[in-house]
């Protein structure tokens, strides 16, 4: 069963996304919103780590040989500066949580398919929240944009 | 005639569930005066809070010489409260130096030369605003351009200044201070029933059997409503009274439950009494059913919130949490009020809709007596809501309905892209930004003072300042923002114009022109038609935009604005609002008297294709999508909007140990720009305090009237101290007093944080740690008034709080039979 490098795919998608969140906070302070909804969205994060942590013990944690270096996602390094900087930020996290959000999809179909219970639990309540992400990241950038695209020296 | 000062509320005129609050009559003349030496009374209503108590203007000589309640009028039966009575013709009359023939009004333009401001006319300073307008257009377009209004300004001005920005530059960058007060009230109304409208009356007070104040202290920033709270509750069957609020005020003491909360606990305490109702069985659900979507979402949510958890995390009794419950759960019909408690704190609309919910999941309400109020903070903030001068868009359309941009565009007759519906309209936090960061070059603000009223002055002043955005500043008196401005523009005010405006239970009224304005100053209507025709802005036609020149052309205008709306404004007009009660909105073919209550079928407005909004994410703010709410379209059902409780950002710790929070005091309004220029309310609450609980001062060592420092991570200030009755942990700074004339700092928003809820945007006043350190012994008790919520823990150790026969009003008692709501009167 290939599951168990999925869960690890997940396990490292909301820890990425979480640093992503956090890097983006601490590099935008001066955007008290970003500033304080993207710590409290990584925490989120890690939540969902830790709910899912024991079904990635039962399913038993994959072998490091077994999981191909390719499907890892790439955190969001540093930020960047002034109205476009920040709308670039913004939009990695969204291609992080686009991954993580595609990702619980995936892992549902899983869940369905192994009619275990738990995991559909998990998967239903973190996805909800991680697409509420998404919701916010993209309010927030389509507000943002026409300002940092056009009147932003 | 009574010291209305010492006397707050006046004689009490009790009586029972069901009967009509009786007339009393309240007058106030300048010293001297009777009311035979008046010349004329002028028909208005008091903006000096939200209430909106119909009044009429005494004139003598040309001058605004006192003012007298409306005994007809609905809204207040004919009383008026102490900033009413003294803030409201002397507040625009002016401060007069010893001596000196002119007052403290501001009767010129003034521009900015070699820094500093001078004297100018007309001519030369709409000119430079037109010259930086332009160039900024034809530099970086209409994104460049940034409005700030008030909750202050008549519906007129409002709905043409909605207009030049939306239809004739094409910004999105506008917003009021209303975002300070009453954007919650606005959010959580969209959020739980499709659109902005107030469900309840002023009438349920008569008819409660309940009654819930929400982080609303009405005896001190709505005097009159609670006068009409006090009627009942001295009458034969008086209502229960619970109040939420961490301070020990009037209602608090008059209540038969006070749950002080820690305040940034309020999600948590909602979630907990909401828990309780369901677990007691006490849910309509047979309400809920019909007319609801979202319960089994809001119980889940509200699961894990126990009363002795809720009671943990909030720091009250878990036994009153029980009790609380009890008396919404039992109670035939109940009525809440919520306010700045709420508004202005930690998870605002999360916990403003669950009051929201609390009514809907007992079928409570838009029945008599059973009913929400979510306040205002000012006289006229619902219009500029209604009208789209802040964050929204014209009669509560919705900014990401194309048909309603359709309907908004065939009304101005300009191209729909035209209007910028791409997001909703910018909040006042964000421009502020934007005008930091110079994208925003041209900031207009009318009427309001935000160098005192917005957070973290430090970097407001900074924003103002600063050579990166072009400010104009439109007022009555050179107030702290306007001494930062370039162009500064002298407004008429009250009394000095004519329009109309709407208080919170969408009562409309007409104030007709008094007295001329002092020397050259103009209506804001006519400054914004000033503005709107140098700038040549044209329709499709090639007519001018706006196309009407005064105030009751502007009124007709938003009567059709208005048609087929929820605030439905057609069947009023000025004629009609002259010489009677004012007239609660929606007025039509239908309701031809105006409209009590709202929800009376249990139908709501949110309908995908009438819907203000497509609804938020309560934690995040996040937008619903369109598509996602035409796939659950509610049809008509109020939405049960849920979201767990999240700890404030800022929590005490060891630096900062105490949570501070701050609000508006009885004697005062706002930045004291009237009220500081009333001699009888200045010298009842003359300087800024900070209230302590007995155990906190005891702890620091601080006694009654001393010198302390209160510091946060942003600033801090020096003020005296009063001992006051508030739950330990807690300190309280009135948000009324900008700095001394020596510079030192005083104002509560030196301490303040930038931040804001993700709904309604509104900052967050209510939230911050600070620590407090004493500086030195003081000369006597602090300025504090003893009358209100910052009444001494010790009362004999202050003198009373009294304003002699300067402060004497006349009363006069049930002169006529009382009014009664518009449509039982009018039927």
């Amino acid at each position: 069963m290939n599951i168990a490098i999925y869960l690890e795919l997940m396990d490292d998608a909301e820890y990425n996304l979480a640093e992503g969140f956090r890097t983006a906070a601490d590099g935008h302070r001066a955007e008290p919103d970003v500033y304080w909804l993207c710590h409290i969205l990584a925490d989120q994060c890690g939540t969902h780590r830790e709910a899912l942590a024991p079904v990635l013990e039962r399913y038993g944690r994959a072998r490091e040989q077994e999981e191909p270096e390719r499907l890892r996602t790439q955190m969001l390094p540093d930020t960047r500066s002034g109205p476009a900087g920040l709308l670039r930020d913004l939009q990695d996290l969204y291609t992080l949580a686009s991954f993580t959000d595609i990702t619980w999809t995936l892992l549902l179909q899983a869940a369905y398919g192994l009619r275990d219970r738990e995991l559909l639990g998990i998967v239903q309540r973190c996805h909800r929240e991680t697409s509420t992400q998404l919701d916010w990241l993209q309010t927030r950038m389509k507000n943002a944009a026409p300002q940092a695209l056009i009147a932003a020296r | 005639m009574r010291d209305r000062i010492a006397d707050i509320w006046g004689t009490r005129t009790p009586h029972a569930r069901g009967t009509r609050w009786p007339v009393r009559v309240d007058t106030a003349l300048e010293d001297g005066l009777a009311p035979e030496d008046v010349d004329r009374w002028v028909q208005s209503a008091c903006v000096l809070c939200s209430n909106g108590c119909a009044c009429d203007i005494a004139v003598k000589d040309g001058r605004m010489v006192g003012v007298r309640g409306r005994g007809v009028d609905t809204v207040n039966h004919g009383r008026l409260g102490p900033k009413g009575l003294f803030g409201s013709w002397q507040g625009m009359n002016g401060r007069r130096e010893d001596g000196r023939r002119r007052t403290d009004r501001l009767t010129r333009p003034l521009v900015r030369e070699d820094g500093r401001l001078v004297e100018t006319d007309w001519e030369t300073a709409m000119g430079r605003v037109v010259e930086r307008s332009r160039s900024l257009l034809a530099e970086r377009g209409p994104l460049t351009h940034g409005f700030y209004t008030s909750g202050q300004l008549f519906l007129e001005e409002y709905y043409t200044l909605a207009v030049i920005g939306k239809a004739g530059l094409g910004t999105p960058h506008m917003d009021g201070n209303t975002r300070l007060c009453t954007a919650t009230a606005a959010a959580a109304m969209k959020e739980s029933f499709g659109s902005d409208g107030q469900p309840g009356s002023y009438e349920d007070i008569d008819e409660c059997d309940a009654i819930f104040l929400w982080g609303h202290n009405m005896a001190e920033t709505q005097t009159v409503l609670w006068m009409r709270v006090l009627d009942r509750l001295d009458g034969p069957d008086r209502p229960a009274v619970v109040c939420v609020d961490p301070r020990r005020t009037p209602v608090a003491r008059r209540a038969d439950l006070h749950l002080a909360p820690f305040n940034g606990t309020n999600q948590a305490l909602m979630n907990g009494i909401i828990r309780e109702v369901v677990h007691r069985g006490w849910v309509d659900d047979h309400y809920v059913a019909a007319h609801t979507l979202g319960y089994d979402d809001l119980a889940a949510t509200v699961e894990p919130w126990t009363p002795e958890r809720t009671a943990e995390t909030c720091g009250v009794d878990a036994g009153d949490i029980r009790r609380a419950a009890e008396i919404f759960g039992t109670t035939g019909r109940v009525l809440s009020t919520v306010l700045q408690g709420f508004y202005q704190s930690h998870q605002a609309t999360a916990a403003s809709c669950q009051v929201n919910n609390l009514h809907l999941i007992r079928g409570m309400i838009g029945r008599p007596g059973a009913g929400v109020l979510q306040m205002n903070g000012q006289p006229t903030a619902q219009n500029t809501r209604e009208c789209g001068a802040d964050g929204d868009l014209s009669g509560f359309r919705n900014w990401s309905n194309p048909d309603h941009i359709e309907d908004l565009a065939r009304l101005w007759n300009v191209d729909p892209l035209h209007i910028p519906s791409w997001a909703p309209p910018t909040h006042a936090m964000q421009i502020f930004r934007y005008a930091e960061q110079g994208s925003i070059g041209l900031l207009w603000i009318s009427a309001t003072n935000p160098a005192v009223s917005l957070p973290e002055l430090e970097r407001v002043r900074r924003v103002l300042s600063g050579d990166q955005c072009f400010v104009v500043v439109q007022d009555l008196y050179l107030t702290e923002t306007a001494q930062m401005a370039d162009v500064v523009l002298p407004a008429a005010g009250w009394g000095e114009k004519t329009g109309t405006f709407t208080n919170v239970n969408r009562t409309v009224h007409l104030s007709d022109k008094a007295v001329d304005p002092p020397g050259e100053a103009r209506s804001d209507l006519d400054i914004f038609l000033d503005y709107a025709r140098r700038m040549d802005f044209r329709d499709r036609g090639g007519h001018p935009l706006p196309p009407w020149n005064g105030p009751e052309e502007a009124f007709d205008a938003w009567r059709e604005c208005s048609r087929g709306q929820l605030c439905d404004y057609t069947g009023i007009s000025y004629d009609r609002l002259r010489g009677g009660s004012g007239i609660p909105w929606p007025c039509n073919g239908d309701a031809p008297n105006g409209t009590v209550r709202l929800y009376e079928d249990g139908v709501f407005p949110t309908r995908s294709d009438v819907a203000e909004t497509y609804g938020h994410d309560l934690l995040t703010g996040g937008a619903v999508s369109p598509t996602a709410y035409r796939s659950r379209d509610p049809g008509g059902r109020a939405l049960l909007k849920a979201a767990d409780y999240l700890p404030p950002f800022e929590r005490p710790d060891e630096r900062f140990p105490l949570r501070c929070t701050t609000g508006r005091t009885v004697y005062h309004f706002h930045t004291r720009t009237k009220t500081g220029r009333a001699p009888q309310l200045q010298n009842a609450a003359s300087d800024a305090w900070v209230e302590l609980s007995r155990q906190d001062a005891e702890e620091l060592g601080v006694a009654e009237g001393d010198r302390v420092r209160v510091v946060s991570r942003r600033g801090s200030i020096t003020v005296a101290a009063r001992i006051a009755e508030g739950r330990p942990g807690v300190v309280f700074v009135p948000f009324h007093y900008g700095k001394r004339e020596d510079g030192s700092p005083r104002a509560a928003n030196e301490l303040t944080m930038t931040e804001w809820d993700p709904v309604s945007k509104q900052p967050f006043f209510k939230v911050a740690a600070v620590r407090v350190e004493r500086v030195a012994a003081g000369e006597g008790p602090s300025p504090a008034p003893t009358t209100a919520g910052s009444a001494p823990a010790d009362p004999d150790t202050v003198p009373r709080t009294e304003g002699g026969p300067d402060a004497e009003a006349h009363e006069e008692v049930a002169p006529i039979e009382p009014p009664s709501a518009a449509t039982e009167e009018l039927e």
